[in-house]
């Protein structure tokens, strides 16, 4: 299990400041949540800790690695070898079958084809969704794209996973359908989540809430 | 009326309704015995019930209960009746909140405080929603949308809180 952290890290957008030495620890296999209003950086946040967006000062660490100091290209494989990634909108390829899009981080890390599939295809029934293998993405309803795409973000066994409003785009019981099955697979594959929300009743799965307000990173202090 | 309700399904034993009753309507805290006869004693005096067939032996586990007509229609009637609306149920928090900033005191901290416990209280209903079955389920998503609602106003008031405090210190 893996540990994410990011330490006063600042970014702007052009003239706009986003982070504004935000600072979070994640333990390894820990969900922690990250809510904040519109506009708060919460998204830049996941996008900084994901290796997606470099910050302009601070650092961004992985599993006890810098991951803000490397290059572009070896960000690039550090997402597709330990990362999952899950978005608002599934975001699968149209064109290729549910199965494809599931084994598809597989296929870019080198995996053969039939081995791929074959990692990809318990997934269906794991997630209930056995019969819609060969499906593309526009036969399949919002909660069934949304639980190919979970499944495409845990397929390679991440050691983390990044969630920015996987349930954005879902009705209340489909969404807490997705919840429940991200969070049991994360659990037993042990990786570690950053679930990025709006959504109290989302964010109460998670282990621990942040809110990022103004670009910096607020704990809940309990009383 | 959840007693009187349950009589409506089957005619029971004082036992069998407060079984049942802590089965689906108790959570954790057990209805006791003298409650539950107490209030049989009631629906009887008023004829909302009677006694059925009295089974031979001692005690009061040998009654059983059956509603009657009156029960039954008073049952419907709660039944059809909707639940008053509750417009203050944050009185507590709205007072504070109004009275914090009347002070100059930081109500952003009192309402982050509050957040925190209520998030606090969804995750352990969202633990009892994904442990529970079916009836667990209901009643923890009937708390949940209510703190999910509380927690919608107190970011809205978090959002508006420098133009309430100019609102209340004038």
């Amino acid at each position: 299990m893996k540990a994410i952290e990011a330490r006063e890290v600042v970014l702007s957008f052009g003239e706009t400041p986003a982070l504004r030495g935000a600072s979070i620890s994640v333990a390894p296999g820990e969900i922690v949540a990250v809510m904040g209003p519109s506009g708060s950086g919460k998204s830049t946040l996941l996008h900084c800790l994901a290796g997606i967006l470099v910050p302009d000062s601070g650092e961004v660490h992985f599993d006890g690695r810098r991951i803000d100091t490397l290059s572009e290209n070896q960000r690039s494989l550090l997402r597709r070898d330990e990362f999952g990634f899950v978005f608002q909108f599934g975001q699968l390829v149209p064109e290729l079958t549910a199965e494809e899009n599931v084994a598809l981080p597989l296929l870019l890390g080198g995996v053969k084809r039939a081995a791929a599939l074959r990692e990809a295809r318990p997934w269906f029934e794991r997630l209930g969704l056995a019969g819609l293998e060969r499906r593309r993405s526009g036969e399949l309803s919002g909660g069934q794209a949304q639980r190919v795409a979970l499944a495409r973000g845990l397929v390679a066994r991440p050691g983390a996973l990044f969630a920015d409003e996987p349930t954005g785009a879902l009705d209340t019981l489909t969404g807490e359908q997705v919840m429940d099955l991200l969070v049991a697979s994360a659990r037993e594959q042990g990786t570690t989540v950053v679930l990025v929300t709006h959504e109290a009743r989302v964010a109460a799965y998670a282990d621990r809430q942040v809110i990022v307000r103004d670009g910096k990173v607020n704990a809940l202090v309990h009383s | 009326m959840t007693l009187l309700g349950l009589l409506e399904r089957e005619p029971s034993h004082g036992y069998d309704l407060k079984r049942h009753y802590d089965t689906f309507f108790s959570r954790g805290k057990p209805l006791p015995f003298g409650q539950v006869y107490s209030t049989l004693g009631r629906l009887v005096r008023d004829g909302k019930i009677v006694v059925g067939e009295v089974e031979p032996g001692e005690g009061p586990e040998r009654k059983r209960y059956v509603i009657t007509e009156r029960g039954a229609t008073e049952v419907e009637s709660w039944l059809t009746e909707p639940v008053e609306a509750e417009p203050n149920l944050q009185t507590v928090l709205f007072t504070k909140v109004v009275l914090a900033l009347m002070l100059g005191r930081p109500a952003e901290e009192y309402l982050d405080l509050q957040r925190a416990a209520h998030l606090r209280r969804m995750k352990e209903l969202t633990e009892l929603r994904r442990g529970g079955d079916l009836v667990d389920a209901l009643l923890a998503d009937h708390g949940l949308f209510h703190l999910e609602a509380d927690l919608h106003w107190i970011d809205t008031t978090v959002a508006r809180l420098d133009a309430l405090r100019k609102a209340v210190r004038k």
